[in-house]
């Protein structure tokens, strides 16, 4: 079983997608859902059109949008820094909208 | 009343599910209080607060918390109880599924009580049936001391890893919940021996952290499905055994699955669930003095549904009645619906009959049963006996000229 610390990124600000891999016999099954956390999110960030830009200069650290981002895409990357999980982010700019500085602006997102 | 740890106690239905449970050392329970089952809710609160009990009592705002709290404590490998009834079952639905599906063994008692509207606070079992499919066990006791006993032996089914499924123990409101009778207390090292403490597959732990209880794409949703269902087939030859260790340690055999009464050489036979059984085997005595070749068959669980004894036990009668204290409405009685299904699976071929009565609290009296028998063996004989008849109707229902 996977400890904590082996489900972080090597930096430790992100979880790591757990791979559920393909069970070939019913008995490699859970006993009811259950699996080492970190595996169920799917990358999803196809759904968005706008996506959001954080001006790290102009941030004050209040972590405000950290805290609101409804999907907690928004990591600590130190003192007074913020950063976005853009595999999983999607693009409703709630962060954009409460950040008191406007430090957070929305862009069109290209992508094909 | 204080319930003390005498070798033998007066006490009703209720109050033999605390003495159980209090057996059973729950860590927590967590339920909501509902007509006829309230009792056992308030003797558990009581040995909680007297210290006989070593349990957190939780003090929920709904059944739907209750279950979902137990569901909580089970998850950390903790061993949970609840009760409830009828209506009170019903807002606990949508948790069942959850429990089952988490497979966690949580036990719990539902007094069987009728289903608004009519209101009613009257017993029949509208309410366990109506949920057969939820991924419960279901068991159906018939007087206080199998109550007591059923509830040490829910939890040693439940938690063991072959089954990991929720268990039911039914017992019939008022009829059973309130009625008074003599009960053997079994000794607490003796059921430490029988019932240790469980362990789980899928706990929640700091040291092993996982995800539990998520929802899965179809990719995989169905293999949940089918585990789920082979855990319930499997407990059958738990169910079984534990019986027979059950009676070997404490001297109370209940027959595992079913139990059968007078079914040897039987032309017609009467299949019952929970306490009617009793009145039945009466009139079974009084007609077998009579000479007619009647007998009974107690079904202990509707899920797992025990078909292969059923099957086995109604041999070659000539014709079977179902008594369904409950009516799918546009149907027939959800019992005989199991019945018929599982005796299809043999080449059995006896006259199937289904009576409807006692709902909402309606007495059955040994008269009715009578009748039921009666109506049997016209059936036999050749007569048209409609599959579904309402017993003990107390108005006309023919056509008016
Ligand atoms: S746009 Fe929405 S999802 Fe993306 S980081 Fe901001 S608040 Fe979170
Ligand atoms: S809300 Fe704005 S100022 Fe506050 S942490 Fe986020 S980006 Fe920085």
């Amino acid at each position: 079983m996977k400890k904590t610390k082996d489900m972080l990124s090597p930096d430790g600000t992100r979880p790591v997608k757990q791979e559920f891999p393909k069970r070939n016999h019913i008995s490699e099954y859970p006993t009811g859902p259950g699996f080492t956390a970190g595996h169920l999110a799917e990358i999803n960030a196809g759904w968005r059109v706008f996506k959001p830009i954080i001006d790290i200069e102009k941030c004050i650290g209040c972590y405000k949008c950290y805290m609101v981002c409804p999907d907690g895409v928004i990591f600590k990357t130190g003192e007074k820094a913020v950063a976005v999980d853009y595999d999983y982010c999607k693009g409703c700019g709630v962060c954009a909208h409460e950040c008191p500085v406007k430090a957070i602006t929305m862009i069109k997102d290209e992508r094909d | 009343m204080k319930l003390d740890n005498s070798k033998k106690l007066f006490v009703s239905g209720d109050e033999a599910i605390a003495l159980g449970v209090r057996l059973a050392r729950p860590h927590v329970i967590s339920a909501y209080p509902i007509t006829p089952q309230t009792i056992v809710v308030e003797r558990l609160s009581e040995m909680v607060e007297d210290k006989s009990l070593d349990a957190d009592f939780m003090h929920v705002e709904s059944e739907h918390s209750a279950l979902s709290a137990a569901m909580g404590v089970s998850a950390v490998g903790a061993r949970a109880f609840t009760a409830t009834s009828s209506q009170g079952l019903l807002y606990m639905a949508e948790v069942l599924s959850y429990c089952s599906g988490g497979r966690y063994p949580v036990v719990m008692m539902n007094a069987n009580r009728a289903l608004a509207l009519p209101w009613s606070i009257f017993g029949d079992q509208s309410d366990s049936l109506l949920l057969l499919g939820s991924g419960w066990i279901q068991c159906y006791v018939e007087d206080a001391q199998e109550a007591l006993d059923m509830i040490i032996q829910a939890y040693k089914i439940a938690e063991h890893p072959q089954v990991l499924t929720p268990f039911m123990v039914n017992l019939d409101g008022f009829i059973l919940t309130h009625t008074y009778e003599l009960v053997d207390i079994p000794d607490q090292s003796e059921v430490d021996e029988f019932l240790p403490p469980f362990s789980t597959p899928n706990q929640m732990s700091l040291e092993n952290p996982m995800n539990l209880g998520f929802s899965s794409t179809p990719a995989d949703n169905l293999e949940f499905k089918y585990q789920q269902h082979q855990a319930m087939l499997n407990s059958l030859s738990v169910i079984e055994d534990i019986d027979a260790e059950f009676g070997d340690k404490f001297g109370r055999y209940y027959g595992g699955v079913l139990e059968t009464y007078q079914t040897d050489d039987a032309e017609h036979i009467m299949i019952t669930v929970g306490t009617i059984t009793g009145t039945t085997r009466v009139v079974v005595d009084k007609l077998r003095d009579a000479g007619k070749k009647v007998g009974l068959i107690k079904l202990r669980y509707l899920r797992p549904m025990p078909e292969q004894a059923l099957i086995e036990a109604v041999g070659d009668a000539m014709s079977i009645g179902v008594i369904d204290k409950d009516i799918s409405f546009g149907h027939e009685g959800t019992i005989f619906t199991n019945v018929n299904s599982a005796l299809s699976k043999s080449n059995q071929t006896p006259k199937k009959h289904n009576f409807i009565c006692g709902m909402g609290g309606r007495n059955i009296s040994k008269n009715d049963i009578i009748e039921m028998f009666q109506l049997l063996e016209d059936s036999v004989k050749g007569k048209d006996i409609p599959a579904v008849n309402f017993i003990n109707l107390n108005t006309s229902i023919q056509e008016k000229e």
